[in-house]
């Protein structure tokens, strides 16, 4: 109880957003179920990503490079897949990869203390590289990722619909990565030291943590997460691999784990939210708004351009320039985030 | 806990037993005592019953350590027994700290050993250090700001139920347990961010102690406390001395060493050039030893020769950062050619009343004025150019650009004003040639002008600032704590350029927290309590306890 009224301001948003959620999938049971449905795709591999970067900042260490982290998964996956005839050996292979993604960021960035920004876009750079120039059209994968099915969960109305049925078990993973990367951080010996390590390395060390490794290990292991939303993005989603198709997601992810205040579930409720503008958008665009044929006056084309589907397709980013508008101030970054430890330089 | 069938025998209750490291025979202390002294003393069973008190704890023999070209130690050697309480004294960058992180083990050694307790292994890094008894208080404090003090506490260390989740019940029940024994009274689940300094050295302190340790380094633990808070710390630690832990502390402050040290280490250019008993010297003494030739810590200066009133404040009010009123009606005059002090504890609108005076602080009512201008309503670029000159409190973030060069730092006011600027475009030359001339004059020591001055010494870069607002010769000199965390040497020459500038007719305004500087510098005293002025006298009439007195509000 005590802990509910410390939270009332989370706890009482989240109630008005899941009795707000279920008045609209009662009342217009047309649309919204498809729309929730089509929300959840579009969040997980956000999930996924603001994972790996609240696992990064936490730690002091900012992956910037998520971005190409996905983007090399979803080429490795997708190909070797095609290649081997074996969906699993493709998903290994592309967590594998993302999880090498992670590896050459902490390596360069924690034992070789390179600039991590400049890392990140070197990371980016070469992955967006290496995935156009072998990119081979034509390929088809051998088979889908099997889908899983939560039994009694399933039936619940909305929620069951949503995140417990008819999705592969790569969602399934999202959702269990957000809840148990929330209990790591606050309630072990690794997430207290990671914490510490991300805030203020040098008192850390002090008491005997090894900053380095800590960094070393976590940023290497959290880029197997990117891996995961890049292998879902190609072997998932949609079934193919094309150049770019990250588009942006690695950077909207970051967004996401800034106003998540960089804990796991805020952030997860966040990706949901910007899945759940991304369905209006698109929801928007198909209902065909506007005006019909040319436009006469300049009321009608403002309302012609704003309702079109380009613009209406930016929806999700201005939703993401709103919200961090309106985070900043109120979210603090972890102390260390950004800055190489370098030991006695205190 | 315990094992059951254990529990309610008288010994398993009442006598905690050695934790069995420590070989308390005489043959062992032979083999580790490396002092006649250590020897003598007889065989007490410390406070904490393991160890014994002058068993020698510490041994140190000819450390050295170098960075590049300088020679941060050389050939050190020194003892510290069980129960001790060592000073480790030498201006800034003499190499004290570079010898206590040797200790602790976050610098490794060059040349020398460094054994506790009879084990001459290296100390590998922290971790190593604390599995043998060391702790360590850093002057910067190592507390992760954002955690709670129990989470501090049990960082490194946690104990967890379950094999994974945390316990922090267990360490708050250890916070509790400790604060209760060793009388340091602190709150498990305040966030460390919104302690005040004094009680973060506390948390720092019980962390220290949560690892059961035998030598506690405290590396300037009194830079940042307010005098109260300083004798409760020097109390903590002559306590904890009692109980059996070793103390080694870094200080600049010989008030201190006198007061809790048994011994002190005297550091010069690396090395250790006296080593002597608290009980056989004084702080002319150690002065000297310090410096390496006679210091004056009492000032010669002339009677002042007041001329007209400079600076005038009637009835100033001016608010704190949290809005609360902290300048609260305070009026006070300071003449040409005197040296007014303000004396209080920290606190009591002091910093308000001087960033109030530079400019950098909105006044709220009542008026300022320097000579006939009215500067109530000034920014500090007003406030410089009618000749005011700041020496800031916090030289770090007021005083200097830590980025840029010890030149561009001499001229940061002047910058844009010939000679050093001509239509718009800097002139390095004459940016230079004034550094240099001030570097000579102000004895700034450094490789050149262009030198970082983030990269100088505390003495060094308050000398950088006292040049820079005493060359233009100010009509009004405020000096806001103008020695804290300076060198002894440092210390006697801005004093004596404090005196010197009232000998050429400046009016000084000096605001400090010690008060043997306002005794020392001042001619005219004005105590503060509460944000307003609470007694005004002659320097010569001014009696230490009863100033002591009006301080603490009783008046």
């Amino acid at each position: 109880m005590a802990w509910v009224m410390r939270n009332r301001v989370t706890v009482g948003l989240l109630a008005v957003v899941v009795v707000a959620a279920y008045v609209f999938y009662w009342a217009a049971n047309d649309i919204a179920p498809s729309m929730y449905v089509s929300a959840w795709g579009y969040a997980i591999p956000l999930v996924l990503a603001a994972l790996v970067g609240v696992i990064g900042e936490r730690s002091g260490v900012v992956n910037i490079g998520i971005e190409g982290q996905m983007l090399i998964a979803a080429f490795a996956g997708f190909f070797t897949a095609a290649a081997t005839g074996s969906i699993l050996v493709g998903v290994l292979v592309g967590v594998g990869s993302g999880l090498v993604a992670g590896a050459f960021l902490a390596w360069t960035t924690v034992r070789w203390r390179m600039d991590q920004i400049i890392a990140g876009v070197v990371l980016n750079i070469v992955a967006t590289g290496i995935t156009s120039f072998y990119y081979t059209p034509g390929k088809i994968l051998p088979g889908v990722i099997p889908n899983l099915d939560i039994p009694v969960l399933q039936d619940i109305p909305l929620v069951g619909e949503v995140f417990f049925s008819g999705r592969s078990w790569i969602a399934t993973v999202a959702i269990l990565a957000a809840i148990g990367i929330h209990l790591l951080l606050f309630h072990t010996r690794w997430g207290l030291r990671t914490r510490a390590v991300g805030e203020y390395p040098s008192a850390a060390d002090t008491a005997g943590i090894n900053v380095e490794r800590l960094r070393l290990v976590n940023v290497t292991i959290a880029g197997s997460l990117a891996g995961l939303a890049g292998v879902y993005l190609s072997m998932d989603a949609s079934s193919s691999f094309e150049r770019g198709m990250t588009a942006g997601r690695g950077f909207l992810a970051l967004a996401i784990m800034i106003m998540g205040a960089w804990r796991p579930l805020r952030a997860f409720a966040m990706a949901l939210f910007f899945g759940f503008v991304n369905a209006v958008a698109s929801q928007l665009q198909q209902s065909g708004l506007g005006v019909d044929g040319e436009p006469s006056g300049f009321l009608e084309w403002l309302l012609a351009a704003v309702t079109s589907p380009q613009i209406l397709a930016t929806l999700p980013y201005v939703a993401v320039l709103v919200v961090l508008g309106l985070a900043a101030g109120r979210v603090r970054a972890p102390g260390a985030v950004g800055q190489p430890y370098v030991k006695g330089d205190q | 806990m315990s094992d059951p069938t254990t529990t309610g025998t008288p010994e398993a209750e009442g006598t905690p037993t050695p934790a069995g490291h420590v070989d308390t025979s005489p043959d062992h202390l032979e083999r580790v005592a490396t002092t006649d002294a250590a020897r003598e003393l007889p065989p007490e069973r410390s406070g904490f019953g393991e160890g014994v008190v002058g068993e020698v704890l510490l041994d140190i023999q000819g450390l050295s350590k170098s960075f590049g070209s300088v020679h941060a130690n050389r050939d050190i050697t020194l003892t510290v027994r069980r129960g001790e309480i060592v000073a480790l004294l030498g201006e800034n960058g003499a190499g004290k700290s570079t010898l206590v992180n040797q200790i602790f083990g976050l610098i490794a050694p060059d040349a020398g050993t460094v054994s506790v307790k009879g084990d001459a292994t290296p100390i590998k890094d922290p971790k190593d250090a604390i599995g043998r008894g060391i702790g360590m208080v850093h002057q910067h404090f190592q507390l992760v700001p954002v955690m709670t003090v129990a989470e501090n506490l049990m960082l490194g260390h946690e104990t967890t139920r379950a094999g994974v989740v945390l316990d922090l019940e267990g360490a708050r029940r250890m916070v509790r347990d400790l604060a209760e024994r060793h009388g340091l009274r602190v709150d498990p689940d305040a966030e460390v961010d919104d302690l005040p300094v004094g009680t973060q050295q506390r948390v720092e302190i019980l962390k220290a102690l949560s690892r059961r340790v035998d030598l506690l380094i405290l590396d300037e633990p009194t830079a940042v406390l307010t005098p109260q808070e300083t004798d409760e710390l020097l109390g903590v630690m002559r306590e904890l001395a009692a109980s059996g832990t070793s103390i080694v502390f870094i200080t600049h402050k010989l008030r201190e060493v006198l007061a809790v040290a048994d011994r002190v280490y005297v550091l010069r250019q690396g090395a250790v050039v006296g080593e002597v008993a608290t009980g056989d010297t004084d702080a002319t003494g150690l002065a000297t030893m310090m410096v390496g030739r006679e210091v004056v810590l009492s000032i010669d200066k002339e009677p002042a020769t007041p001329g007209e009133t400079v600076l005038s404040i009637r009835d100033l009010r001016v608010e704190d950062d949290r809005e609360l009123t902290a300048v609260d009606g305070f009026s006070l005059e300071v003449r040409a050619g005197e040296i007014v002090g303000v004396a209080g504890v920290e606190g009591n609108g002091q910093r308000e009343l001087v960033e109030a005076l530079a400019g950098m602080r909105k006044v709220v009512s009542g008026q300022m004025t320097l000579g006939d201008l009215d500067l109530t309503r000034a920014d500090p670029h007003r406030t410089h150019h009618a000749g005011v000159g700041h020496i800031p409190e916090n030289r770090e973030k007021h005083g200097l650009v830590s980025a840029y060069s010890i030149a561009d730092n001499l001229v940061l006011n002047e910058f844009d004003q010939p000679p050093y600027a001509r239509s718009g475009v800097r002139q390095f030359a004459a940016v230079r040639e004034n550094a240099q001339r001030l570097r000579e004059e102000f004895d700034i020591r450094s490789s050149g002008v262009m030198q970082t001055a983030g990269s100088l010494s505390g003495g060094n870069k308050q000398k950088v600032v006292v040049a820079r607002e005493m060359s233009f010769e100010p009509r009004l000199l405020m000096a806001a704590q103008p020695t804290r965390g300076v060198d002894v040497g440092s210390i006697e020459f801005i004093h004596r350029r404090i005196v010197q500038a009232r000998d050429q007719g400046a009016a000084v305004l000096l605001v400090s927290a010690e008060l043997d500087e306002i005794l020392s510098l001042s001619d005219r005293i004005a105590v503060v309590h509460g944000g307003k002025v609470v007694a005004e006298m002659a320097a010569a009439d001014a009696d230490r306890t009863e100033i002591g007195r009006l301080m603490a509000g009783d008046h």
